[in-house]
Formats: C-alpha cells, sequence, structure tokens
C-alpha cells in the first residue's frame, strides 16, 4: 500500500517521515500519472494559494479533483484543510472543494500567534498539535463528523474517505492522526476490492 | 496554549519549503506575487539592486508600508531588520510581521552582535555564506538560514559558492568524532552543539532557502538542485521588463527543478532579465556578504 504526498510545495518531507515511521510506503505527488495506484493521498501544511497555483499549473488539480469525487481518500494538514473544503469564508475562490465544511484562513491570526496546544481526540486522547496561522472549520455539513477539539472549536474533522486537520500532527513526532488516516486508507481498499 | 515556540517557529518555516519567497515595495508588488504562487513576500523600502546603485543607510521599511503591504495579501509578510538592530525588529513584530530577516542587505546597525533571536515571539530568517556563519545564527535563535549570494547583482555565483561550501562543510562533519568536531567548531567558528545538531541531521536543522542575485527560473532550478529548500528572489522580479510573467515562471521552475521540459517551457518570452553585475566589478568594501 502507498499513500501519496501532494509534492508541490510545503511541509512534504515531514509528512514521509510520519508515513514512514508507521511503516507505510510514502510517494511524493507532483504529476497527475503519480496519482494512479495509490491508496490514499496526503494534502501537507504549506500556502494554499501557492499550492494551488501550481496544482492548476502543473495540470494536477483538476484529475485530483476527479480521484477524491472518485473515492481517494485524503488527509489535508492546515493548508490542505483549505485545499479540501467546500467553502473559504474570507477568500474569493474555492479550491479542490470536495470536503463539505466552510473554513477561515489564517483564523487563529499572524505568526505571532500560532501556538502548541494539546487536543482532545475522539479515542485517542489528548494529542500535541502545533497551530501555524491555522484555518478553523466554521461550518460542518451533516454528514461532517467532529474528531478531536481545542476546546468547543472542532479541529480535526472526517466526512467519508476525507480527513482534515487545522493543525500539523506531522511536526511533533506523534502519529496517532496519520493512523487514523492509514485505517481510513485500508477501510477504503477494502471495500473498492469487495 | 503556548506561544512563539521554537517548534512553532521552525515549523512555520518548514512550510515555505519548495516555494519562492519575493521582495516587494508596494501593495501592488505584493499582489502581483500573491498572484503568481508566493509562498511570502518580504517588504522592503528599495529592492537590493536599488540600494547598491543609490547607496546611502538602508534601514528598515516605512511601517506604513508595511501595514499597506500586510493589508494587500493573505500570505505570511516578512520584513527586514538593520543586522543587530533589536528596537527595528521590535517594531516589526509589534506590527505582526510573520518573519524577520535580519539583513546584510540593509546596513548593519552593531558592529558587535546580532540579535538575540531567543527573546522575540516573531521568528527570524539569517543569512550566511558558510556552515560556521550559520551554526552561530542558529545559536543566537535563527528558526531559518538562507545562503547570502550577492544580493542586488543579479548574479547567481555567490549564492552558488556559499551553498557549495555548506555542502562540502556538512558533508565534512558527517564523518567526524566528538573531538574533531570540537577543534573543527573552533576552527570554523561554531558552537558543538549545534555541529552535533548537524551532523546528526545530516543537515542544518533548519530549512535553508537561497538568496543572492537569483534572477531566472534557471537561478532557482540550480539552486533547488544544490539542496537549497526554496528560493528568495530580490531585484530579479521587479527589476525584470515582465515582472508578472517571470514570477510565474520562477515559481513554477522552482517546484520543478528536475523537470528540464518545464524549465523550458516556463523560460520561454519572459522578456529581458534584470541587469546583472560581475562580482569583481564591485569593490571589496561594497560587498554585502561581508556584514
Amino acid at each position: 500500500m502507498t499513500v501519496g504526498v501532494l509534492a508541490v510545495q510545503g511541509d512534504v518531507r515531514e509528512h514521509l517521515r510520519t508515513l514512514a515511521r508507521l511503516g507505510v510506503a510514502g510517494c511524493p505527488v507532483l504529476r497527475p500519472e503519480q496519482l494512479a495506484g495509490l491508496a490514499g493521498i496526503i494534502l501537507p501544511g504549506g500556502e494554499s494559494t501557492a499550492m494551488w497555483r501550481l496544482m492548476t499549473q502543473t495540470g494536477l488539480a483538476a484529475p485530483l479533483r476527479e480521484a477524491l469525487a472518485g473515492g481517494l481518500p485524503a488527509f489535508g494538514t492546515c493548508a490542505g484543510m483549505i485545499l479540501l473544503a467546500r467553502r473559504i469564508t474570507n477568500w474569493g475562490e474555492t479550491f479542490l472543494g470536495v470536503l463539505d465544511v466552510a473554513v477561515e484562513r489564517n483564523a487563529t491570526g499572524r505568526q505571532a500567534d500560532s501556538f502548541e496546544a494539546r487536543v482532545s481526540a475522539n479515542g485517542l486522547g489528548e494529542i500535541p498539535a502545533v497551530f501555524i496561522r491555522a484555518p478553523l472549520v466554521r461550518q460542518m455539513g451533516p454528514t461532517v463528523k467532529a474528531l478531536a477539539w481545542l476546546g468547543d472549536v472542532p479541529v480535526l474533522v472526517q466526512e467519508g474517505h476525507l480527513l482534515a486537520a487545522s493543525f500539523h500532527p506531522e511536526l511533533t513526532g506523534d502519529a496517532r492522526v496519520h493512523d487514523v488516516f492509514i485505517q481510513m486508507c485500508r477501510k477504503e481498499r477494502r471495500w473498492q476490492h469487495a | 496554549m503556548e506561544k512563539g515556540t521554537y517548534r512553532v517557529k521552525t515549523g512555520f518555516a518548514e512550510m515555505f519549503k519548495g516555494g519562492v519567497i519575493m521582495d516587494v515595495t508596494t501593495a501592488d508588488q505584493a499582489r502581483i506575487a500573491e498572484e503568481a504562487g508566493a509562498v511570502a513576500v518580504m517588504a522592503l523600502e528599495r529592492v537590493p539592486a536599488d540600494i547598491r546603485a543609490q547607496g546611502g543607510v538602508a534601514r528598515m521599511a516605512d511601517p506604513q508600508k508595511i501595514k499597506e503591504i500586510q493589508a494587500a495579501v493573505s500570505i505570511p509578510v516578512m520584513a527586514k531588520a538593520r543586522i543587530g538592530h533589536i528596537a527595528e525588529a521590535r517594531i516589526l513584530e509589534a506590527l505582526g510581521v510573520d518573519f524577520v530577516d535580519e539583513s546584510e542587505v540593509l546596513t548593519p546597525a552593531d558592529p558587535f552582535h546580532h540579535i538575540d533571536k531567543w527573546q522575540f515571539r516573531v521568528p527570524f530568517v539569517c543569512g550566511c555564506r558558510d556552515l560556521g556563519e550559520a551554526a552561530r545564527r542558529i545559536a543566537e535563535g535563527a528558526a531559518m538560514i538562507r545562503t547570502k549570494g550577492e544580493a542586488g547583482t543579479g548574479n547567481v555565483i555567490e549564492a552558488v559558492r556559499h551553498m557549495r561550501l555548506l555542502n562540502d562543510q556538512i558533508k565534512r562533519l558527517t564523518g567526524m568524532s566528538r573531538a574533531e568536531l570540537v577543534s573543527y567548531g573552533k576552527e570554523i567558528g561554531a558552537p558543538a552543539e549545534i555541529l552535533e545538531l548537524i551532523q546528526e541531521h545530516g543537515r542544518l536543522p533548519v530549512v535553508n532557502f537561497a538568496a543572492g542575485g537569483i534572477a531566472t527560473p534557471a537561478d532557482a532550478a540550480l539552486m533547488r538542485l544544490l539542496g537549497c529548500d526554496g528560493v528568495f528572489v530580490g531585484s530579479g522580479i521587479f527589476k525584470s521588463a515582465d515582472p508578472e510573467k517571470r514570477a510565474k515562471a520562477i515559481v513554477l521552475a522552482c517546484t520543478n527543478y528536475d523537470d528540464p521540459e518545464v524549465l523550458a517551457q516556463v523560460s520561454l518570452g519572459l522578456g529581458e532579465a534584470m541587469p546583472g553585475v560581475a562580482i569583481e566589478a564591485i569593490p571589496e568594501k561594497e560587498l554585502m556578504q561581508h556584514r
């Protein structure tokens, strides 16, 4: 089983390292043909506008959106969450638009307000989380589940085969959130092959 | 909830990887940079080529201008402080700048020390020409490093020199015993604890971008091929004939640095690059990299 990491820009290396820690093969994805055969794809942290410009210009945006619509499991962290979201409350465009949430970009403020915290997650207990100019979920569709909270704000959400975090689990050395995604990929594969 | 931790600072720098950070002097230029796919903009009063041409004292940008640039874009806004100018850095921090570049491009303010960057909540990026300089800046708390190159020249040779030197020195370090490492640290003026970290990782423990003299998509790709995580482009974009087109081309080249087909495609029809300067034509005391 190979999990791709969108590699146009951002902290690709940290995600590949976390996958390796879980014993899962990871593969950077830059070109459309690299989507073939993946069990899932991670959309890393970075600048969502830069990532989107690069994805559209390299021809990756449309085939990726199609693959996600067709059931390819995806996990977005920070900018990755923005790429997945159906609506961005404070930005004039939508990117992949597949996850039924409305997010606010840079909702935690400028870098001086970026922070580390522990968030409580369903079934995982407390997990360390790094929030960097982080997006926050402002609205969730009826089929979206919150899996972790910071206070009363949902910071890890799931809708079917899509998972998204406001924070960066790849920066902490704690692989539990990635493990949740890997289980989703395994389940989706079993279902597809059934 | 803890703000301004080293992990929050270095983690932020990790998000820039693979990207291009562009010098801008106005809100309009900042919008062009964002639209082209820049991962951040660097707000400054004059681009390095103009600082070089006009001379005088180069200082932190006007706070009014920084505010206008912050209001114009959604991507991170960096700004430069003079080397050792603690007060300029504090002002930039108070303005909510996302990253401070303690930069040799501005006129140095302190002949003895760099800023003690551990005292700040805002992260810092600093320039280096070699491993010793990189290690000293990291020891002072820099969360990101960039090779210095020679800013405002449109000439990539110094950026390449600094990256080659850094790579060679890191390679030498990997085979050293603890005793060798300590005396090597003394030789290059680097703290042993930082060198141990670098030895352990086989690379700098923070993100390393290239800067100083990058003017074309090919220059950006070259620096990535040498192992830089991304590039700063100063005068190269807004001193060229078609800034919008060139900015987009450099962004694409930075990501697709190992794909010559893409590089060829994006390098087509960009118009004139910025005029370049031969390093030998610059008097030794006017070189910014020695600051």
